[in-house]
């Protein structure tokens, strides 16, 4: 084992050479990197460009995807390309911890007492609150779904289902449409019989459910006819009602979650970052941010700048009642702990006839 | 370099010849430095991004420094322990210092990631205790830290540390195979729930086994009326092989999507003529990647069946028809012998590059039709779990050399060689 190691290090010599020739460029300009799309889009010209327009900070972009795998690269590598990235809850305690985003110094951001509680971590500043809802075509249904429990009616709604691939999210549904309360879910998850329960739960629709992986499938295939019913993200839905399709979400047992922004240990322009954000927490922009897209203000006088008619199909107020935040602390620690586990588990299920 | 022949044998070899050997030798000599200076891009490529890549490939999927870089005398401590029972306060004590430093540093993440994967739920339970280290303040330190947390009390969790002390690992490899290794050394099954990948193994070759098998059924037939038909009708037929094979993957895979799709071109055009009465279930299922994999390989199979075919003369199976020969028996003695390098040839390329697929089983078929490609790229972009992701890479790549003398056998006495 020990030659091996030796014999690669030449190689490893001459891979760094090579990574080293491309990073050169090291001194860049300010960098964030967000989820892309429309979406970015949106984002550019709400936050990007007139904060570069007021700061005289040039700024470029990149798209980040999800998962783990970039970070982890900036952890070995020590090749830093983004200063400010949007990350999920789970990305941003897991960074937080092995140390790939600084702590913050909130003296250098908006008073922590204006934001929602949950968007102030020590390490990332929420940026908005999405949710997961189910969703339907209103042109085609027979008759209109009101509770997540009517998702597992197989009887009156025979048709397909729309679900996100993965064991996150599905678990939690699975239990709460088995009357659990949103409260209890993660206590359920946490011993092996409430995993069995969710699977078992969720083997009741299985075998009418196409899964999907990109947000933007799910109201494609309910606007296609492909699915009855499918579970989506919000603003994906009154996207499509922008495109003029007929697509209504039913908000019981919506499961939301909260983005963060947060700065990269070891970024060049940290001090850029810090104003940034800043930038974005503004109650004012974010309420305008709700028009292109339908995620909810993190600041609170931007929940209370909506216009109320998009208010009512923004994750905010009366419509997360019976919802679960999937960004709780003991929802974190969860999947950061069972991810593995239970993707396997999900996958070995999925697979079985 | 030997010198040349005809200098070295008999003749006595004066001072002229002397130097006319030394300078052949000097010329041989230059020869092949050029030749070798010639070839050297080629190998550097190769080593770089070939041989490199897999070679460390082989690397991580054996490298577990983590635990040990983060509590390096925590992990030499339960290292030289048995494991039979519970350590010693030593042990105890030495965890708690290291775990204290490295939560203050932020490094003790990392090490309690490695051991999640030993037991899940291992790393909040050191994160917590890391949160809560303060609290103790001195011996005995047994005591304390399993009143912090009673699990610190029990045997499995130490044994996951003794697993993870590395600096090299088999449990990824292991894992690989759905096999796990118990802390006393000895190999096992893996838990049920988590034996997944041989069946993606199973799956995987399935699936190619029957791409190559509608390849071959669609494919042969195809390359002999490319070669036997005129001229102009085979340059067309050649052009309709060669064009998807010039489009990009991913483009073919989204317009498969595109046709397949329950409002796609095909399924309209069957409810149009009234061959069907609801749209057929095309995609997302295992018909679907069957049809686009199919269609994206062809040419792989097609291409050297028609390069060898191209070859047999029309008049023999003229020949075999004079001497008596009834067609099938004139195809099954005459041609199909002769064609066999070529579909050997073709068969391997179709297959093995079926192994690899991943994008096509990705937006084509369901959960239930993926193959390994997508469980190491799960591993390598979702979780960061690189051990995994390479110990698969390599279950594929194995699977892939273990094909070598397949191909031997099936090319067996025919005059094609492949590399």
């Amino acid at each position: 084992m020990k030659a091996i190691g030796r014999n690669l290090k030449p190689l490893f010599a001459v891979a760094a050479a090579l990574g080293v020739l491309s990073g050169a460029a090291e001194a860049r300009d300010f960098t964030i990197a967000s989820w892309g799309g429309t979406y970015q889009d949106a984002q550019r010209d709400v936050y990007f460009t007139p904060f570069s327009e007021e700061s005289g900070i040039a700024f470029l972009e990149d798209v980040y995807l999800g998962g783990w795998a970039q970070f982890q690269a900036m952890q070995d590598t020590g090749q830093i390309p983004w200063d400010v990235v949007q990350v999920e809850t789970s990305e941003l305690v897991r960074g937080c911890e092995e140390g790939v985003f600084v702590q913050l110094d909130w003296s250098k951001l908006v008073p922590r007492e204006q934001m929602l509680p949950d968007a102030v971590t020590e390490c990332g500043v929420g940026m908005l609150v999405w949710s997961v809802v189910i969703a339907y075509n209103a042109d085609t249904i027979s008759k209109a779904p009101a509770t997540l429990a009517d998702f597992w009616d197989t009887k009156t709604w025979p048709g397909k289902r729309g679900m996100r691939k993965g064991p996150k999210l599905n678990l939690e549904y699975a239990l709460m449409a088995d009357g659990v309360a949103p409260a209890d879910v993660y206590k359920v998850l946490n011993t092996p019989e409430g995993v069995d329960r969710a699977f078992a739960k969720l083997d009741e629709v299985k075998p009418l459910v196409q899964w999907w992986e990109a947000g933007a499938q799910a109201p494609e295939w309910l606007a296609a006819g492909d699915v009855e019913l499918s579970v989506a993200y919000n603003g994906r839905i009154t996207n499509a009602q922008k495109d003029g399709k007929n697509l209504q979400m039913v908000w019981d047992g919506t499961i939301y979650a909260i983005d963060s922004w947060a700065i990269i240990e070891g970024a060049p322009n940290q001090d850029a970052g810090y104003a940034f954000i800043k930038f974005t927490t503004d109650p004012g922009r974010q309420a305008s941010f709700t028009k292109a897209y339908a995620y909810g203000p993190t600041h609170k006088d931007g929940v209370a700048m909506v216009d109320p008619e998009r208010a009512k199909s923004l994750p905010a107020g009366d419509n997360l009642a019976t919802g679960l935040f999937g960004g709780s602390q003991e929802s974190i620690n969860f999947w950061v702990d069972y991810q593995e586990e239970l993707t396997e588990r999900w996958n070995r299920w999925v697979a079985q006839n | 370099m030997n010198a040349p022949a005809g200098i070295a044998d008999g003749r006595k070899a004066g001072p002229a010849d002397r130097s006319l050997e030394a300078k052949l030798r000097r010329a041989e000599r230059r020869r092949s430095l050029n030749a070798f200076l010639l070839v050297a891009p080629l190998l550097a490529f190769i080593v770089v991004v070939f041989a490199g890549p897999i070679l460390s490939l082989l690397y991580f999927s054996v490298d577990d420094p983590k635990l040990a870089e983060v509590m390096p005398r925590t992990a030499q401590i339960v290292d030289a322990w048995d494991g039979a029972e519970l350590p010693g306060e030593e042990a105890y004590a030495t965890l708690v210092e290291e775990i204290r430093t490295a939560y203050k540093a932020r490094t003790v993440a990392a090490a309690a990631m490695r051991l999640n994967y030993e037991i899940s739920g291992f790393r909040s339970m050191v994160m917590r205790t890391g949160r809560k280290i303060r609290r103790i303040t001195g011996p005995p330190y047994k005591e304390a830290l399993i009143g912090l947390d009673e699990r610190w009390g029990d045997l499995a969790y130490w044994r996951a540390i003794k697993a993870s002390a590395g600096p090299y690992t088999t449990r990824y490899l292991l894992a690989a195979v759905d096999l796990q290794r118990k802390w006393d050394g000895s190999i096992g099954a893996a838990p049920p729930e988590r034996t997944i990948y041989i069946d993606y193994l199973k799956r995987t070759f399935w699936i190619s086994f029957w791409v190559l098998a509608c390849c071959i059924a669609i494919g042969y037939p195809m390359a002999f009326l490319i070669a036997t038909s005129g001229k102009r009708w085979s340059r067309f037929l050649l052009v309709l092989v060669l064009l998807p094979f010039w489009t990009s993957l991913l483009v073919r895979t989204a317009a498969w999507v595109v046709l397949l799709q329950n409002e796609g071109i095909i399924n309209d055009f069957l409810l149009y003529g009234g061959i069907v009465d609801e749209p057929l279930t095309l995609i997302f299922n295992r018909t679907g990647v069957y049809i686009a994999m199919v269609h994206i390989l062809l040419p792989f199979l097609v291409l050297p069946l028609y390069a060898v075919m191209r070859n047999i003369p029309a008049s023999q199976m003229r020949a075999a028809a004079s001497l008596g020969a009834r067609p099938v028996a004139a195809f099954l003695s005459v041609y199909l012998p002769q064609t066999l390098p070529g579909l050997g040839a073709g068969c391997i390329l179709v297959f093995i590059l079926a192994l690899g697929f991943y994008i096509t089983p990705a937006l084509i078929g369901g959960a239930a039709d993926q193959m390994l490609s997508y469980l190491i790229a799960e591993f390598a972009t979702r979780t960061g779990n690189w051990g995994m992701a390479s110990a698969i890479a390599i279950l594929l790549l194995l699977s892939v050399a273990a094909l070598y003398p397949v191909y031997r056998g099936l090319v067996r006495g025919g005059t094609f060689r492949f590399g």
